[in-house]
C-alpha cells in the first residue's frame, strides 16, 4: 500500500534544478508529484513518477545520488477538512508525520497526500481502517 | 622473502653507514667550498672552513640552505660542476611558488635511479614485473626517477605519464600492470574509476609505490582495500633528487633513508637547534655524494619523525615517519594550526570519500574554514534530519580534531575537479601572504 518516491541531492545553486528536470525531460519522464525540501547548500528533490525503478537508474547514471522511499499515498475528498481528518487520523495512532505534499489527479479530481512516516504498516492500517483509500506504484499511472 | 637492490648497502651496519658518511661529507664540504662561491659565502658568514668539518658530528656547524637560498641562486648559483658535465634538469612542480631547477651528472642520475630501484624491489618488484609509472614526465622528477628505477631492476616499464584516466585503466588491464607509481591521490581516483568500470577484475596489480604529496593511513588502507594491493609511501624532493631520497619497506611503519647518499637531521623549525631521534621537527638533509647540484643542511619544511628503531625487514638505514604536514601548507585559521591531513583523515575514518577541498575565507575579520565533501549514497536520505545529523556528526568530529569549527559544505558527486598531479586541497581566500 505505498507508492516509490525518488529522493534526489541537489546542490542549492542556480541552474541545478533545471539540470534534472532537463533529463526528465529528455527522457520523457513525466512527474505526478514534486516536493523540495532546502537547506541553505542543499536540496533534496523528491518525485513521483510512473516507473520508478527507470526514473532512479536514469538519474543514477546521470551521477546523482538518490534513494527510493516508500511512502503513503492517500486520497482526500478535495474539500474543506478533508486534509485534517487525516491528519487527526495519524495523531489519535501516535504516528509522527516526517513530511507531506499533495498533489492533484488528473482524471478523478481527487487530491492526493503523499505522506512520509517512520512506520508505514501502522500508519497505513490505522488510515484504511477509518475508511481512508491508499494507493499503490502502480495506480499512479492511471490517476 | 624480503628483497634488496643493493643488500651490502640496504643492510650495512650503523657503523659501516656512519663510516660513508663522514668521509663523503668532509669531501662533499670541501668540493662546494672551493668549487660554488654561494656556499663559500655562506661558510665564511658564520666562519666555518672545511678544516672545521671532519666527520658527520660537525654537521650542525654548517648554515642551513632554504628555498630562498635556491631561488637567490637561481639558475647556476649553486652548481659543483662544470654546466658541460652536467646531463639532466629536472625542476620543483612549483606548487610552492617560484620554480627552482636542479642539475645531475650521469652519476647524479645514477645514484638516484639507484635509490628508486630501491624502492621498487622494497614494494616487492623483479625482473617479471610490470610497472606502470604515471607520474608525470619531464621536468617533474616522478616520471624520470621511477621510470629509471623500474629500468634498473629490470621490470617492464610502462611510461604512461600522468593523465588520460581511460586509457591507464586499459593498458593496466591489457598488459597486466603488477606495480602501480602515481601521487596516492590519483591512485585513489583511479581506484575508484577501475570500480565505476567495474574492471577490479580484470587488474592484476600487487602493489603501489605513492608519493609526491601528503596522504593519511587511512587514504592507504582505502586505496588497499579497493585495489587489493599493498600502498607504499615514497619520499623525495627535486632538489635532494627526486623520489627515492627514502621509501618504504614491507613493514609499512616509516620510510627508509638512503643514508649512504643523504645525511637527515631534525631540527626545531624556529630555534634551527637539531632535535634527537623521536622528536617531531623539519627534516634537513644533506646530500653527500650528488656532484652537480650537491645541498648542505637543505630544509624541507616537512614536519617527521627519526626513528632507530630495528626494522623487521632488515635494512638498518633510519627510518622517517610519513610528513605530518609541511611548516609552509599549515593553515593557522582563528590562530590555530590547521594542517590539511587532520581534515583528511577526519573525512575518512568517518567514510566520505578523500576527495575533499579546503576554502578558507575572511569575512569581517574572522576566518571561515569551509570543508567541501562529496555527498554519497551510503550519507544520503530523504529527509533533511537525517542528512543534517550526519553532517553534525562530521561538524563535532571535526571540532574535536582540529580544535576550531569547520563549516561542512555537502556537494554534488564529482563537484570536486580529479586531479591527475597534486591535488588542490587548500583554497585560501584570505591572502595574508
Amino acid at each position: 500500500m505505498t507508492v516509490k518516491q525518488i529522493s534526489v541531492f541537489v546542490e542549492n545553486k542556480a541552474g541545478k534544478l533545471s539540470e534534472l528536470t532537463n533529463i526528465l525531460r529528455q527522457r520523457d519522464i513525466d512527474m505526478r508529484a514534486l516536493s523540495i525540501a532546502e537547506t541553505q547548500d542543499f536540496g533534496i528533490v523528491r518525485i513521483i513518477v510512473d516507473d520508478a525503478y527507470n526514473t532512479a537508474c536514469i538519474l543514477r547514471e546521470a551521477g546523482y545520488v538518490l534513494s527510493i522511499t516508500p511512502v503513503l499515498a492517500a486520497a482526500i475528498p478535495d474539500e474543506p477538512g478533508g486534509l485534517n481528518r487525516i491528519l487527526d487520523l495519524l495523531g489519535e495512532a501516535g504516528i509522527n508525520l516526517e513530511y507531506t505534499y499533495a498533489f492533484i489527479a488528473r482524471k478523478e479530481g481527487l487530491a492526493y497526500m503523499i505522506m512520509r512516516v517512520a512506520d508505514n504498516d501502522k500508519a497505513g492500517a490505522a488510515l484504511q481502517k477509518a475508511g481512508v483509500r491508499l494507493i499503490c506504484q502502480h495506480e499512479i499511472a492511471e490517476l | 622473502m624480503e628483497q634488496y637492490y643493493q643488500p651490502e648497502i640496504e643492510c650495512a651496519s650503523q657503523e659501516q653507514i656512519r663510516v660513508w658518511q663522514d668521509e663523503r661529507l668532509v669531501d662533499t664540504v670541501r668540493r662546494v667550498y672551493e668549487n660554488v662561491p654561494y656556499y663559500r659565502e655562506k661558510m665564511q658568514a658564520v666562519g666555518v672552513t672545511p678544516e672545521d668539518i671532519k666527520s658527520a658530528d660537525d654537521l650542525h656547524k654548517l648554515p642551513f640552505i632554504t628555498k630562498d637560498d635556491l631561488r637567490d641562486a637561481y639558475p647556476y648559483g649553486l652548481l659543483a660542476k662544470p654546466l658541460s658535465d652536467c646531463v639532466r634538469i629536472q625542476s620543483t612542480s612549483g606548487t610552492t611558488g617560484r620554480r627552482v631547477v636542479a642539475f645531475y651528472t650521469q652519476h647524479d642520475i645514477d645514484l638516484w635511479e639507484d635509490c628508486c630501484a630501491r624502492a621498487i624491489m622494497a614494494a616487492g618488484g623483479t625482473k617479471d614485473d610490470v610497472v606502470q609509472v604515471c607520474y608525470g614526465y619531464g621536468l617533474f622528477t616522478g616520471g624520470p626517477g621511477l621510470n629509471g628505477g623500474s629500468h634498473k631492476v629490470g621490470s617492464l616499464t610502462l611510461p604512461m605519464s600522468s593523465g588520460n584516466t581511460d586509457r591507464q585503466i586499459q593498458f593496466m588491464c591489457d598488459l597486466g600492470a603488477t606495480i602501480l607509481c602515481c601521487t596516492p591521490s590519483y591512485a585513489a581516483y583511479l581506484a575508484e574509476s577501475i570500480h565505476e568500470r567495474g574492471a577490479r577484475g580484470q587488474i592484476k596489480l600487487k602493489a603501489g609505490i605513492f608519493g609526491a604529496e601528503a596522504w593519511t593511513e587511512a587514504m592507504r588502507q582505502d586505496i588497499q582495500d579497493k585495489l587489493g594491493i599493498k600502498a607504499y609511501d615514497i619520499y623525495g624532493l627535486t632538489e635532494i633528487s627526486g623520489p627515492g631520497v627514502s621509501f618504504e619497506c614491507s613493514a609499512q611503519t616509516g620510510m627508509h633513508i638512503n643514508e649512504d647518499h643523504f645525511i637527515a637531521e631534525i631540527i626545531d623549525p624556529n630555534t634551527g637547534e637539531v632535535l634527537p631521534d623521536g622528536e617531531k621537527g623539519e627534516l634537513v638533509f644533506t646530500s653527500i655524494t650528488k656532484e652537480a647540484f650537491p645541498l648542505i643542511r637543505y630544509r624541507t619544511r616537512d614536519i617527521c619523525v627519526l626513528s632507530r628503531e630495528k626494522c623487521p625487514c632488515g635494512r638498518t638505514h633510519v627510518k622517517m615517519s610519513k610528513p605530518m604536514g609541511r611548516s609552509d601548507d599549515m593553515l593557522i585559521i582563528k590562530g590555530v594550526n590547521v594542517f590539511p591531513s587532520q581534515i583528511e583523515s577526519v573525512l575518512l575514518s568517518k567514510g566520505y570519500p578523500a576527495n575533499y577541498q579546503i576554502v578558507v575565507t575572511r569575512e569581517n575579520n574572522s576566518d571561515q574554514l569551509e570543508v567541501q565533501v562529496e555527498m554519497t549514497q551510503e550519507m544520503f536520505s530523504d529527509t533533511v534530519g537525517q542528512i543534517a545529523g550526519r553532517e553534525k556528526e562530521l561538524v563535532d568530529a571535526m571540532k574535536a580534531m582540529l580544535g576550531i569549527y569547520a563549516k561542512v559544505r555537502l556537494v554534488s558527486p564529482k563537484a570536486i575537479a580529479r586531479s591527475e598531479g597534486k591535488a588542490v586541497r587548500v583554497i585560501d581566500k584570505r591572502n595574508l601572504y
